[in-house]
């Protein structure tokens, strides 16, 4: 089957049921996406499908054919999208199994609401689980994230005009 | 995990002996030159072998191109010694902050804990075991690079000072990369001068973590994540029933299943070896398997209960005593109450998984773990191999919380048994229903508690029955650990509590029960169940007494107390005693683990049967601090894993099986129900403590006597459910 992974084009020969979580762990060797349970329960799965997160630990990788998938390693060139900068900024990680899960989550929520509330970043992050706790400095980050995104359109904004 | 040690504390000898008496010895270099703790020392006197020194470049290795390379001897979890101990080395050392990359060490005698003697990562120690051993390590360096530039630079070696990474002498300036080679053949100096604590320019300060951005980007390499040249993924059935036996299985489906490439016996079941995970799990679903349960399909949680709280009203073994407890019962008002809390699972986010690949000189293991010492023995006894042939390369961990220092070094064992049995290069993966019923729990625990309050309103007697499962019992460490039928972490909190010194007749009792059923330590040990009862019973007798519970707590705490310190601070950052909305209510309590005082006031809500946590107020006293940013990240993490088992968590048995099996039915704490937390520190230059366990402790006493206040409902067990 022909999958789209961060770009580029992947020809791989896995079960039709096989999820897409190990076609890009075990079979492409991009291990950035992480397994926590199984049953998208714990998000730390999380990658993009067309720019929605998606739980990839239940998703066969069959039904992607055509759409544009994206994982941790294709977000951005050296860790400098703005959701990165903010989490390493405020000091987000612990353990940092889950945190590939938790930026996919904070990365589609901005990209579809800039300007999350508290209650809009709970809403769209507590499908992620951290055992470390580092829920508090998440929600701080999705802030900072917002307001770097908000620098950054500010300055495309300054270059095209 | 364990009791903070002292010099004169025996566990650290026996540790030693204990470890030479198994045949086990950990050869001469374990003993740091650096450091020796007092115990070992005496150890050392009593016949064992001199300690050698351990390599300068142990700890610190200088490039070329000025970058320093610092080997951790601790394992990364998340609690942030990848950060916080080079910045202890680069502290004296002073090198570049910016060029100091970090790496776990390998397993060798040199990176045993200076205080148990073995290689490992647990019970909140690592910043004081190591701080001044890594500083002598840093201190010692500097010392060579400056001996080093005196000799190039024909002056004495007062006349040098250093500056980020560079000698400098006069007009002299050299980096730390073009002297390090030089250095290195130098003879390392006997002693070296430390820095005055009014010079730190890097420890006591806020630094950010080193491991953000392979940790944001997806590149650092847990277990799980670890690729070898003809690596195949394991999945391991295992017994359904805690003892139970396989009788035989049929693997024809299973060996049918593409991607499926072997099929093997272990000790522990029936491994199914494949090309991928996914081809692994299907034929490990294929494989029909007949186990003879035996005893352990009785096992059922509302029997153990019943049996546990019979256990608590016979007599116990005692664990501390004073007075005429009995005495005064007679004819008092006797104020009585049972508290439970559940047999709980680790849940690390990263399943449990290991790489084991079997070479003609050896063997490699790679790993996420916190006992390298141990996992070094067992795969070397598997395998009829000498400890050093074993090597560990210990990876980031996707969490530990003491799931990943089993004195048994259950996964890493099986992993070596299926390499062996397979004669391949393995990865062993559990997937998250192998972990919730994988054993190696905290254990579920009962405590009586009958107390008699004198004029004062104050306890004038207090009895504690305790009954739970040793989790050293079997263990390595019970010979050191369990003294007189005590197994000292069973009662640490409640046989050891503050408040006893002022109760004039005490008694805390011990049953220790067995079962098939494993158990181990888990975040903050037996004070996960300790902290709960003690400071929600402490509540229940401020209640009795009409007195606040705060109040309840200075009059038992003496006044400079650390904990009185941590308590004072804590009261006064949250505003206690201000008036609350309607339907909130503020609880407190404060407990001391792992050598740290911490004071937590929580406000709760309640909404119908829900308990909402709003706000924790945390105050903690660990003495000296690397790293406030740490500290911080440490308590709310603490508090958020506390939370966890506070609000949510339980593991229950039926017909001997566990009944919950992933996050849908363990449930954990989510984003939307985390608190805000606030952290204060208080300055403190007393003995430095722990941080990654003792935060957990406080926050389930705090929310219960939280929702007793808004509620007047006393919950006495864990999860807390309002009926």
């Amino acid at each position: 089957m022909k999958l789209d992974i961060n770009g580029k084009p992947h020809d791989v020969d896995v079960p039709a049921d096989m999820p897409l979580l190990w076609v890009l762990r075990d079979v492409i060797g991009l291990t950035g996406t992480k397994f926590g349970c199984g049953m998208a329960q714990c998000g730390a799965c999380t990658v993009h499908v067309d720019g929605t997160a998606i739980r990839s630990c239940t998703t066969p990788a069959s039904a992607l054919a055509g759409k544009k998938i994206t994982t941790i390693e294709g977000l951005s060139a050296d860790a400098n999208h703005a959701v990165q900068r903010a989490w390493i900024e405020t000091d987000v990680v612990q353990c940092g199994y889950c945190q590939s899960g938790q930026v996919m989550a904070a990365a589609a929520l901005l990209a579809r609401n800039p300007k999350p509330t508290d209650a809009e970043i709970d809403a769209a992050m507590s499908g992620n689980i951290c055992r470390c706790g580092t829920y508090q400095r998440i929600r701080g980050a999705v802030h900072r994230a917002s307001e770097l995104l908000a620098a950054q359109s500010a300055v495309e904004v300054d270059h095209v005009a | 995990m364990w009791r903070e040690p002292n010099d004169t504390a025996a566990p650290t000898a026996l540790s030693r002996r204990d470890f030479l008496k198994s045949g086990a010895a950990l050869s001469a270099g374990l003993v740091v030159a650096f450091h020796t703790p007092l115990g070992l020392r005496r150890a050392l006197a009593q016949g064992a072998n001199a300690p050698a020194p351990i390599p300068p470049d142990a700890f610190v290795r200088i490039a070329p191109d000025n970058s320093v390379t610092i080997l951790l001897k601790h394992s990364e979890m998340g609690q942030g010694v990848w950060t916080s101990l080079p910045m202890v080395i680069a502290e004296e050392l002073d090198c570049d902050w910016a060029r100091v990359r970090v790496e776990h060490a390998p397993a060798a005698p040199a990176y045993a804990h200076t205080a148990f003697g073995m290689q490992m990562t647990g019970g909140s120690t690592s910043t004081w075991e190591s701080f001044d051993q890594l500083r002598k390590a840093g201190a010692t360096a500097r010392a060579l690079l400056i001996a080093a530039a005196a000799q190039k630079w024909n002056v004495v070696a007062t006349d040098c000072r250093t500056d980020k990474g560079f000698v400098v002498a006069g007009a002299h300036k050299a980096g730390y990369g073009e002297l390090a080679e030089a250095a290195a053949k130098l003879p390392a100096p006997g002693d070296v001068k430390l820095k005055d604590a009014k010079d730190f320019t890097l420890i006591g300060k806020p630094m950010r973590r080193l491991d953000s951005r392979a940790k944001v980007s997806g590149t650092a390499e847990f277990g799980i994540d670890v690729k070898r040249p003809n690596l195949h993924v394991a999945l391991v059935a295992r017994a359904p029933v805690f003892g139970a036996t396989l009788k035989s299985f049929d693997a024809a489906k299973a060996r049918a299943v593409p991607g499926v490439i072997d099929v093997v016996q272990v000790p522990s079941g029936v491994a199914v070896l494949a090309k991928h995970f996914w081809a692994a799990k299907q034929g490990r679903d294929a494989l029909v398997l007949d186990w003879d349960p035996g005893a352990g399909a009785a096992i059922s949680t509302p029997a153990l209960r019943e049996d546990y709280r019979k256990l608590a009203r016979a007599p116990g073994t005692v664990a501390k005593t004073a007075g005429d407890v009995d005495a005064v019962f007679k004819g008092a008002k006797v104020i009585e109450a049972d508290y439970e809390v559940p047999y709980l699972a680790h849940a690390p986010m990263e399943p449990l998984n290991c790489t084991v690949e079997i070479g003609k000189d050896g063997c490699d293991i790679w790993t996420g773990t916190q006992f390298q010492t141990m996992d070094q023995r067992v795969a070397a006894a598997v395998l009829g191999l000498k400890p050093e042939q074993v090597r560990i390369h210990t990876t980031f961990l996707g969490g530990g919380f003491g799931r990943r220092a089993t004195p048994a070094s259950d996964f890493v064992r099986e992993a070596v048994e299926v390499a062996k049995a397979s004669g391949k290069t393995v990865k062993v993966v559990w997937t998250r229903e192998d972990d919730i019923h994988g054993g190696y729990y905290r254990p579920m625990w009962v405590s009586r508690l009958r107390a008699a309050l004198g004029r004062d309103g104050l306890p004038a007697a207090w009895a504690h029955s305790i009954v739970g499962q040793s989790i050293l019992a079997g263990t390595p460490f019970e010979a050191m650990m369990v003294k007189d039928g005590i197994d000292s972490t069973s009662v640490e909190g409640a046989a050891d509590s503050p408040y006893l010194e002022k109760i004039p007749a005490h008694r805390v009792e011990l049953h220790s029960p067995k079962s098939p059923v494993t158990v181990l330590w888990w975040r903050s040990v037996g004070h996960s169940h300790t902290g709960f009862v003690v400071e929600s019973f402490i509540d229940e007798l401020a209640h009795a007494a009409k007195k606040d519970p705060l109040d309840y707590r200075r009059a038992l705490l003496p006044e400079g107390s650390r904990e009185r310190r941590a308590l004072e601070l804590a009261a006064r950052e949250f505003g206690w005693g201000k008036p609350l909305p309607k339907g909130h209510g503020a609880g407190v309590a404060v407990h001391a683990s792992f050598g740290s005082y911490v004071a937590q006031i929580a406000e709760v809500s309640v909404e119908g049967k829900t308990i909402k946590v709003r706000r924790v107020v945390c105050a903690i006293d660990c003495g000296p601090v690397v790293n406030p940013l740490t500290v911080e990240a440490q308590m709310q993490s603490g508090i958020a894993y506390g939370l966890s088992a506070a609000l949510h968590s339980e593991l229950t048995f039926k017909d001997g099986g566990v009944e919950q099996s992933n996050f849908h039915n363990y449930t954990v704490l989510r984003l939307n129900e985390m608190p805000r937390v606030e952290v204060h520190i208080v300055p403190s230059t007393d003995k430095m403590g722990g941080c990654g366990e003792p935060g957990t402790p406080p926050i389930a006493p705090a929310v219960a006597n939280a929702v007793f206040a808004a509620t007047g409902k006393r919950l006495r067990q864990l999860p807390l459910r309002l009926a």
